[in-house]
């Protein structure tokens, strides 16, 4: 069932404010009930949490909340007003917002830049546009109907007269603001001209030159360069360091202890040392001797042996539709199997780092790769004691997200050496502490059981589920919904939980869980329909055909991103060379629904992925290549991330730099092809959901090409290379 | 410290340097060069990626005082103007996601473009392999590169 949504526009109860600058220049600004005051939109007050401002020039300048972490979203929002407002995309630039509360929601996670910014840009360019065409069409004395807009000029096309916009902005600042009600938005992918056309990155000309667009390339006036160290087991307190010594140090200007709290997503207890550049602070750090005092020991041999005793145990139901125990006992055919994926990092290309500045009259500044800043404000306040309205957060551009900034501890450690040092301080984790000290993806273990009926069909599904948690609750990144298909597919299901206690430090990974499960889920069914005897896009459009109760996903575009990338990749359609195999899987997260076909070339259990084809419904596409960029890297990630693991000894992190944890190289990269359906949906991010299904694509290809069945991951813990 | 006078994209710089501080800090740091990253540094990732003498070396694992007479371009050196081959390929193509691995992987496209001008897929992967992105845009990369060639066919080179 496809929904359409373009009433959310009302529904949001969106204002409009029209107004001229002292530059001369005309400034849209929007509100939503949510974020205001009846008092302030009573009184006219409140404060716009977006502008858009067309210069004198004729240039337009659009204000963006959101921080660009590679994800697009500063190329994608200026393409959309430019659509509504009908000027040419290039005259339309974006200054990024400094972390400010009138805007809402800055974050850079959960997919939602674009269905956030959605209406809100097309309101502000179509009020713009309407604006600037009754101005010109009473300055003309004719009907604003006949007067459209393009390229920057209203055209009156039976007498042949234009006007610029740039000429019209005092007139349409004195005009009635329209209701947002009577604005006429395009929405669909036939109404656009721009949107949907392949754009390059508006920073692409300061990247391809090197100019200094991070986080770590902030340079201020008599900065200093700190590194901090801290416990490799999680949590460590200092006893002791010889802090007095390293001070002595060449370049060195100051070493101190942080005594730090026991949170491991706040100011973690370390030791600071401040130098001149970061290679001294670096190097002083190597003479640096702490004792650390430790809690725990956590590994990774101790978490395989609970799980194998908890895989006994039957865990907490969290779901139980029908009768799995009666539908078994029915079934003609019972499947088993069990699945395990281990802990992973983000690896950020560029470190952790952040620059701080605390001014003498008690005001913090940060200059911050932050996901989310205003949880870092937050943190700072109640570390340092410094009012919220005290702290200004400047955003600068992300060499990597992926759901690792959107912690804060790298924020509050710059902020904290800082205020000690009274001086600015540039922040820099080597990848070692970035490594060793991130928020990982939980591992976990599924042990699958399904019962297959005469028909073929799954009629049975158990899933004991065993995860990680602290007293009982799973933590973050760890918990999987009951609600998440299959159920909802199988008239008879149950999801039983167990958890195993942890001292690890786990957060979002991009795509939190799915990432993770749909690969032991999908290549399950790849299992069940194997043993069935059913070819496996059949049998998975068989499985969507039908729900019990409440559909987990909506159908009709999960099994529609399927059918495009399985129909473009010629499946069931084409014979394979020997040692080839074909694989695939559907998923839908964050909106959006991706589906994806891999090929694999085997040499014995040396693989290579060839090509991925790739189907995805997110409804209208706004940059076309923004979007297949977040595709094509999601496809590559997947098949990176399934090829690296972390492991826990003593209580600390194993792993630390790219030569025991490889990325994916050029040479082990598919060729992807990205096949969009431009639905009339309102549009959902891409950034979360292309990565998914393109784990279990792969490995479900793999079985196809080499026979085995890769049900633990790391690949190589199943024998297979790349 | 150490003096070392480096030739860095044309200019010389007198430096006063820990005898040991890579490059890599000497561009950063000393200089506000800041186009060079650091992102492993143990030279196995790329990112830091320099020009030495036309080659592509891994600017954080190489002491600044060894580099006095060599001629070191970085990517703010390549062309200021951003009308270097590699670097119009790489806006067309659109292959930065996040950007920060760009400027490796953009110097040593260029210093395999200038001894072999027209590379096949194998041999775009033998040259590109050392340098790692996290966003995934190796499939940009080589339509990028072939792009590149393609667009200085003809011209004697690609720089």
């Amino acid at each position: 069932m496809s929904i359409r949504a373009d009433s959310k526009v009302m529904d949001r109860r969106a204002f409009l404010k029209v107004s001229m600058l002292a530059s001369g220049a005309l400034l849209v600004g929007i509100g939503h009930t949510g974020n205001l005051s009846a008092a302030e939109i009573a009184a006219g007050t409140w404060k716009a949490n977006l502008y858009v401002r067309i210069n004198v020039d004729g240039t337009v300048t659009i204000v963006s909340k959101n921080p660009e972490a590679g994800q697009g979203v500063k190329t994608a929002f200026p393409m959309v007003v430019a659509e509504c407002l009908n000027v040419d995309w290039k005259n339309v630039s974006v200054e990024q917002a400094p972390l400010d509360d009138r805007y809402g929601r800055q974050v850079v996670g959960g997919s939602r830049g674009t269905p956030d910014g959605w209406d809100d840009l097309r309101i502000a360019g179509t009020a713009a546009c309407q604006m600037l065409t009754a101005a010109a069409a009473r300055e003309w004395g004719v009907p604003v109907a006949e007067c459209p807009a393009k390229d920057g000029a209203v055209l009156h096309t039976a007498s042949g007269e234009s006007r610029r916009f740039e000429t019209l902005l005092e007139i349409a600042a004195g005009l009635p603001v329209p209701a947002v009600s009577e604005l006429r938005l395009k929405s669909r992918p036939a109404d656009f001209e721009l949107l949907g056309t392949y754009v390059p990155g508006v920073d692409n000309p300061g990247i391809v030159t090197g100019q200094g667009l991070f986080g770590c390339d902030t340079r201020i006036e008599g900065m200093l360069y700190a590194v901090f160290e801290k416990c490799a087991t999680f949590g460590g307190r200092v006893r002791k360091a010889n802090v007095e010594q390293v001070r002595n140090l060449p370049g060195v200007t100051h070493a101190f202890v942080v005594d730090g709290t026991d949170n491991l997503t706040e100011l973690l207890p370390g030791v600071a040392i401040v130098a001149r550049t970061w290679w001294e602070a670096q190097s002083a750090r190597k003479q640096l001797k702490v004792e650390w005092e430790t809690g725990h020991s956590d590994s990774t041999a101790a978490y395989d042996a609970q799980a194998q005793a908890l895989s006994k145990q039957h865990g907490d139901i969290l779901r139980a539709d029908g009768n799995v125990e009666k539908a078994f006992d029915s079934a003609k055919q019972v499947v088993e199997a069990s699945y395990y994926y281990p802990f992973v990092s983000h690896t950020n290309m560029e470190p952790q780092n952040c620059t701080a500045l605390y001014h003498e009259s008690g005001k913090l500044e940060l200059w911050a790769p932050s996901q989310n800043p205003k949880g870092g404000r937050a943190l700072i306040s109640r570390t340092l004691g410094i009012p919220e309205d005290r702290i200004h957060v400047n955003l600068t551009r992300i060499g990597g997200g992926f759901g690792r900034r959107l912690r804060h501890d790298f924020m509050v450690e710059a902020a904290w050496i800082a205020k000690v040092t009274g001086r600015p301080v540039q922040l820099q984790w080597t990848r070692e502490d970035d490594m060793r000290h991130d928020f990982y993806r939980p591992a976990a273990w599924h042990h699958f059981k399904a019962g297959i009926d005469e028909g073929g069909r799954m009629t049975a599904f158990d899933h004991h589920f065993i995860t990680f948690g602290v007293n009982g609750e799973t933590v973050s990144g760890a918990g999987l919904s009951p609600d998440h298909y299959p159920a909802g597919l199988v008239p008879n299901f149950r999801l039983r939980q167990s958890i195993i206690e942890t001292h690890v430090p786990t957060g979002p990974w991009r795509s939190p869980g799915h990432s993770a499960y749909c690969w032991a889920y999908q290549g399950f069914f790849d299992e069940v329909a194997h043993a069935a005897g059913r070819d496996q896009l059949e049998f998975r459009m068989n499985l969507l055909s039908k729900s019990y109760g409440k559909p987990p996903l909506d159908l009709e575009r999960t099994s529609g991103a399927l059918k495009i990338a399985a129909d473009k990749a010629g499946w069931g359609q084409r014979r394979l060379e020997a040692n080839h195999g074909l694989g695939l899987a559907f998923h839908y997260d964050h909106g959006g629904f991706v589906s994806h076909v891999a090929e694999v070339v085997a040499d014995g259990s040396n693989i290579r992925v060839l090509k991925v084809w790739s189907g995805i419904d997110v409804g209208p596409v706004i940059n076309l290549s923004g979007a297949s960029n977040q595709v094509e890297g999601a496809v590559v990630d997947a098949l990176s991330t399934a090829q690296m693991e972390i492991t826990f000894a003593n209580g600390a992190a194993v792993q630390s730099n790219f030569s025991d944890q490889p990325l994916l190289r050029i040479n082990q990269a598919p060729e992807i092809e990205c096949h969009f359906i431009q639905s009339d949906n309102s549009p959902s991010g891409l950034g979360e959901p292309p990565i998914a299904a393109a784990t279990p694509a792969i490995c479900n290809a793999v079985f196809a090409a080499t026979g085995t069945r890769i049900r633990q991951l790391p690949f190589s813990r199943s024998g297979i290379s790349v | 410290m150490s003096k070392v006078t480096l030739k860095i994209n044309g200019e010389t710089h007198e430096l006063d340097v820990p005898q040991d501080m890579p490059l890599l800090w000497a561009l950063r740091d000393k200089l506000d060069l800041v186009g060079t990253k650091y992102s492993c540094g143990i030279g196995v990732c790329g990112t830091c990626t320099v020009l030495v003498n036309g080659t592509p070396m891994r600017s954080c694992v190489m002491p600044a005082v060894t580099m006095a007479s060599m001629d070191i371009t970085t990517i703010e050196g390549l062309d200021p103007a951003g009308n270097h081959p590699v670097q119009k390929a790489w806006n067309e193509v659109d292959v930065p996601q996040c950007g920060y691995c760009q400027g490796g992987q953009i110097l040593t496209a260029s210093a395999l473009l200038e001894r072999n001008s027209n590379p096949t897929d194998e041999d775009i992967d033998a040259a590109m392999s050392g340098v790692l992105c996290r966003c995934g845009t190796y499939h940009r990369i080589r339509k990028a590169i072939k792009l590149a060639a393609k667009n200085t066919a003809g011209t004697g080179g690609a720089a």
